[in-house]
C-alpha cells in the first residue's frame, strides 16, 4: 500500500502553520521522488495539537501533533524513509496508546463523523464515508416525507442553533403548509464569538450539511434551499461552493434528484455581512431578501411567512449534519444518548484558560467536570477555575460550585446560563466578572439593531454603569439599577438578543456578587484586570531600563535614566495602565 | 454603536467624495450578472467593495440609475452591517479579534501593540495607506486565541512581538514586490 501523509488545513490550522507544512512536505516528496501520497484533510478538532500530521501505512494509522515546519524532516526521515513512527509526537494511533488518547476515547462523535477524516474537497471520499447513503435509502425504499419527519421526532433531535426546538416537530410545521414555493435555510451565521463547531463543520464535511439540507427539502417539500453563511469565514464558503458543484454534478441536486420526478432543488450559499442579529430567524430573512438585518414580530412565523412570503423552515448547521446519520442508523441510535430531554449529542467550543482548546462532541448529560477537566485537561498553567461562560452573550456564567450539573438544556437554562450553539469560554482566577459582563453589554449593545427602545437604549444604560463600575466611579445603588434594567429589557425586547442582553450581567451578580462588591466599595478589583483599581510598582530585578514606560506614561511619573531601574512616584499614577502593558519584560506588577 | 457608525461616517463621506477618482466601468460586468437577481441589493453593495475596498459614492448613483436600486435603501443597509465601509482603506486590512475567547486572552494587548507599530490608532489607515486597523467579533479560530486575520490569512496564538512580527514580513514584502 502506497503510504499516505494528510495535513489538517482547517481555518485554524492554517493559522497554527498547517499550509506551511503542507508545503514542506511536499518540497520534501518532489526532491527525494518519494513514493507517497499527500492529502488534506480539515478538523479534527484538537486545536491544541495543531499543526496534525497524519501519517497511514502499512502498519496502522499515525496522527501526529505539534507538527511545526522545524519538526517536519525529522519526521519525513524517521517514519517514511526509515519506516520508524516518532512515538512522543503521536498523538494517536491503532498501533498503541498516542498521547492524547483520552481526548478521542472521551468523545462520541456524530455531527463531526467525518472532520478530520476525509478530504473536504472530495467527493468520493466523502462517499465512501457514507455521505449520501442516507439520500439514497429515502429514494430507493422509498421512505415518505412523514416517515422521515417521525424518524426525526424520535431521534429526539432539538436544533442546535440555540433554541433548541424540537427539529422534527419544526419540519412538520412547514410540511402542513401546502404553498408550492417553500425554502430550507440553513443558518451558519454563527454569531457567538467564541464558537466555531459551525465552521469547522462546514470546512471539514460540507457534504454532510448538503445531504441534511436535501433530506429536509424532502421532508418538507422545499424547493429552494439557501445556506446563510459568515463572510468571516472564507474557506467554508469556498469549500461549500466546491461541493455543492459536486453535488450538482452527480446529481444529488438539481431537478429529478436521484432520478425521482418532481424532486427539485438547488441550493445557493448567500455571504452575510456582519451582524449577529441576522442569527435571529426573521432578520436572517430580511437579510437574504437584501434588506436591514431587523427581526419582525412573531406571528406570523417563518413557516408559514419566511423569505419572499413563502413557507420557510431554518436549521443550523450542527442540527443539520446530524440529519442522515439519523436517518442511517435509525432514531435509536441517536437517541440512545442522552437524558430525557435532551437527546443525543452536541458539539462544544473549549477556548478561554483551558488546556486543550478544540472542539468536542460529547453525549448530553455529561457534567461540565468532565468536559472541563477530563477532556479539556483542566486549567492553563494550573491556575485555579472560576467559571465557564455557555451560551456567549446570551448565555451566563457556570461558577465552580455548579460544575457538577449534568449539560443538558433544562439543568443549563435553571443555572442561568442558556445551552446556546455550545461555546465554552474557561475563565480562572485571573478573569474579572465584572469585565466580562461589561465586555458582553459592550457586545450585545453594538449588536443591537435599534428597533426596541429598551434593547438599544436600556443595554447603553447598562454598559455605562458597568464601564463605570470597571473604572472604580462605581455609585451605591449601581447594583439595583442594573437589576432593575435587566428586567425592563428581558421584558420589553422584540426577538432574542434583547431578551437574553441581560444574562451574562445577571449570572455574574447571582455568583460573584462580591466582584461587584469589592469594585464599587473597596475600590479593589479582585482578580487584578480593572486597571484603575490597581497599584502600579515596577520590579526592580526585572527593569532594563528600556525607558518605555516613561515615555508613555502620560504623567510623567516614571522616573529612571537609560539602562538603569525606574521608578513609579505613586502620587503622580492616574492609574492607567500603559505603562503595564507596555513593558516588554514582564517588568511591573499589579496589586 | 450602530447609530454612531452612521454618524462617522456621513462627515467622511462628503470629504473623501472630492480627492478620490474611481472608474466605474469596472463595476458592469457586475451588474450584469445580478442585475434582475431577487434580493441582489447586499451582493451587488458587497461585489462593488471588493472591487474598490469601499463603497464609493459614485457607485450608489451608479447602482441607482442602472439597477433601480433606492438610495435609501441601499444607505441603510451599507451602514447596518459592519461588513461594509463608505471610506477608502489600506491595502491590508488587519482585523484584530475581540471575540469573547480572544478577549479572555487579552485581545486589548495585542490592539495596543499594533497601535505602537503603526502609529495609528484603532478603525484608522496608516499614512502611506497600506494597512488599516480593525476590530472585529470572531474568526473563528477561538482555541488560538488571541488571533487576526490579514487577507485570507489567519495568524493564532498571538503576542505583541509575534503581531507586530508579522506586519514587519508583510513591509517586507512590500518592499521588495515595489523594487520589481
Ligand atoms: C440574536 C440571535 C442570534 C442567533 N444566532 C444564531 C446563529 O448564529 N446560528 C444559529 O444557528 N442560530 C442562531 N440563532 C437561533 C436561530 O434564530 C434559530 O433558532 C436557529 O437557527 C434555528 O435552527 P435550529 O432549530 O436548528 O437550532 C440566533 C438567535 C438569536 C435571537
Ligand atoms: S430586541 Fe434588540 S435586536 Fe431584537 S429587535 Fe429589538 S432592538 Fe432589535
Ligand atoms: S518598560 Fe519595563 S523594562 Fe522598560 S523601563 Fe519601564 S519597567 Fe523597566
Ligand atoms: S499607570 Fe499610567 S499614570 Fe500610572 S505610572 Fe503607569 S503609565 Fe504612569
Ligand atoms: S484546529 Fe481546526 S477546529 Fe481547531
Ligand atoms: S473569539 Fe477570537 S477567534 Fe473567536
Amino acid at each position: 500500500m502506497k503510504k499516505q501523509i494528510i495535513v489538517g488545513l482547517g481555518s485554524c490550522g492554517i493559522a497554527a502553520g498547517a499550509s506551511k507544512v503542507y508545503d514542506k512536505i511536499n518540497d520534501i516528496i518532489i526532491a527525494e521522488n518519494l513514493d507517497v501520497e499527500l492529502k488534506q484533510t480539515s478538523c479534527i478538532g484538537m486545536c491544541y495539537k495543531e499543526p496534525l500530521v497524519e501519517i497511514i501505512d502499512n502498519n496502522g494509522r499515525f496522527l501526529y501533533g505539534d507538527i511545526s515546519v522545524d519538526k517536519v524532516m525529522d519526521l519525513m526521515d524517521s517514519h517514511i524513509q526509515n519506516h520508524e513512527p516518532i512515538k512522543e509526537l503521536v498523538v494517536d494511533s491503532d498501533m498503541f496508546d498516542g498521547s492524547e488518547k483520552a481526548y478521542f476515547d472521551g468523545q462520541v462523535k456524530i455531527a463531526l463523523r467525518n472532520c478530520g477524516y476525509i478530504d473536504p474537497e472530495c467527493i468520493e471520499e466523502a462517499e465512501e464515508h457514507k455521505a449520501y447513503k442516507a439520500l439514497k435509502m429515502i429514494v430507493a425504499k422509498p421512505i415518505t416525507c412523514d416517515e422521515v419527519i417521525q424518524t426525526i421526532i424520535d431521534s429526539g433531535l432539538r436544533g442546535r442553533g440555540g433554541g433548541g426546538f424540537p427539529t422534527g416537530l419544526k419540519w412538520r410545521f412547514a410540511r402542513n403548509n401546502m404553498s408550492k414555493q417553500k425554502y430550507i435555510i440553513c443558518n451558519a451565521d454563527e454569531g457567538d464569538p467564541g464558537a466555531f463547531m459551525d465552521r469547522s463543520l462546514l470546512e471539514g464535511d460540507p457534504h454532510a450539511i448538503i445531504e441534511g439540507m436535501i433530506i429536509g427539502a424532502h421532508a418538507i417539500c422545499a424547493t429552494s434551499g439557501i445556506i446563510y453563511c459568515r463572510a468571516e469565514y472564507p474557506l467554508a464558503i469556498k469549500r461549500l461552493n466546491i461541493a455543492l458543484e459536486q453535488a450538482r454534478n452527480r446529481g444529488y441536486l438539481g431537478r429529478d434528484i436521484l432520478g425521482v420526478k418532481g424532486f427539485n432543488l438547488d441550493i445557493q450559499v448567500k455571504e452575510g455581512a456582519g451582524a449577529f442579529v441576522c442569527g435571529e430567524e426573521t432578520a436572517l430573512i430580511a437579510s437574504v431578501e437584501g434588506k436591514r438585518g431587523m427581526p419582525r414580530k412573531r406571528p406570523p412565523f417563518p413557516a408559514e411567512s419566511g423569505l419572499w412570503k413563502s413557507p420557510t423552515n431554518i436549521n443550523n448547521v450542527e442540527t443539520l449534519a446530524n440529519i442522515p446519520y439519523i436517518i442511517l442508523n435509525g432514531a435509536d441510535a441517536y437517541n440512545k444518548y442522552g437524558t430525557d430531554k435532551s437527546k443525543g449529542t452536541k458539539v462544544f467550543a473549549l477556548t478561554g484558560k483551558i488546556k486543550h482548546g478544540g472542539l468536542v462532541e460529547v453525549p448530553m448529560g455529561i457534567s461540565i467536570r468532565e468536559v472541563i477537566f477530563g477532556l479539556g485537561g483542566g486549567i492553563q498553567d494550573d491556575k485555579k477555575f472560576k467559571a465557564v461562560q455557555l451560551g456567549g452573550p446570551s448565555g451566563g456564567c457556570i461558577p465552580e460550585h455548579l460544575i457538577d450539573i449534568p449539560i443538558d438544556y433544562e439543568s443549563v437554562n435553571s443555572t442561568g446560563a442558556i445551552m446556546g450553539s455550545g461555546g465554552m469560554v474557561v475563565m480562572d482566577e485571573s478573569t474579572c466578572m465584572v469585565d466580562m459582563a461589561r465586555f458582553f453589554l459592550a457586545f450585545t449593545q453594538d449588536e443591537s439593531c435599534g428597533k426596541c427602545t429598551f434593547c438599544r437604549i436600556g443595554t447603553k444604560r447598562m454598559l455605562e454603569i458597568l464601564t463605570r463600575i470597571t473604572e472604580g466611579k462605581g455609585k451605591e445603588g449601581d447594583i439595583e439599577q442594573l437589576e432593575e434594567l435587566s428586567e425592563q429589557i428581558q421584558d420589553a425586547s422584540l426577538c432574542g438578543l434583547g431578551q437574553t442582553a441581560p444574562n451574562p450581567v445577571l449570572t455574574t451578580l447571582k455568583y460573584f456578587r462580591h466582584e461587584y462588591e469589592a469594585h464599587i466599595n473597596d475600590h479593589k478589583c479582585p482578580a487584578k484586570n480593572c486597571k484603575a483599581l490597581l497599584t502600579y510598582e515596577i520590579i526592580p530585578d526585572m527593569c532594563t531600563g528600556c525607558t518605555v514606560c516613561a515615555i508613555k506614561c502620560p504623567t510623567n511619573t516614571i522616573t529612571g535614566e537609560k539602562k538603569e531601574v525606574h521608578f513609579i512616584e505613586q502620587e503622580g499614577c492616574i492609574q492607567c495602565g500603559e505603562c503595564y502593558s507596555r513593558c516588554n519584560f514582564d517588568a511591573i506588577k499589579i496589586y | 454603536m450602530r447609530i454612531n457608525r452612521i454618524q462617522n461616517q456621513t462627515i467622511e463621506l462628503v470629504e473623501n467624495n472630492e480627492s478620490t477618482e474611481i472608474d466605474l466601468s469596472l463595476m458592469d460586468s457586475l451588474i450584469t450578472k445580478l442585475k434582475s437577481k431577487h434580493g441582489n441589493l447586499i451582493p451587488l453593495l458587497q461585489g462593488v467593495q471588493s472591487i474598490y475596498g469601499f463603497i464609493p459614492k459614485e457607485a450608489f448613483t451608479k447602482l441607482n440609475t442602472e439597477v433601480g436600486l433606492e438610495l435609501s435603501s441601499m444607505y441603510g443597509v451599507a451602514t447596518f452591517y459592519s461588513q461594509f465601509r463608505l471610506n477608502p482603506v489600506g491595502k491590508h486590512i488587519i482585523k484584530v479579534c475581540h471575540g469573547t475567547a480572544c478577549h479572555v486572552q487579552d485581545a486589548s494587548k495585542i490592539t495596543t501593540a499594533l497601535m505602537d507599530t503603526l502609529k495609528i490608532n484603532d478603525g484608522e489607515t496608516t499614512e502611506d495607506n497600506m494597512f488599516t486597523l480593525e476590530s472585529v467579533a470572531c474568526l473563528g479560530c477561538c482555541s488560538l486565541a488571541p488571533v487576526m486575520m490579514i487577507g485570507d490569512e489567519t495568524y493564532g496564538k498571538l503576542t505583541n512581538k509575534s503581531s507586530s512580527k508579522v506586519l514587519k514580513n508583510i513591509k517586507i514584502q512590500e518592499s521588495k514586490a515595489n523594487k520589481k
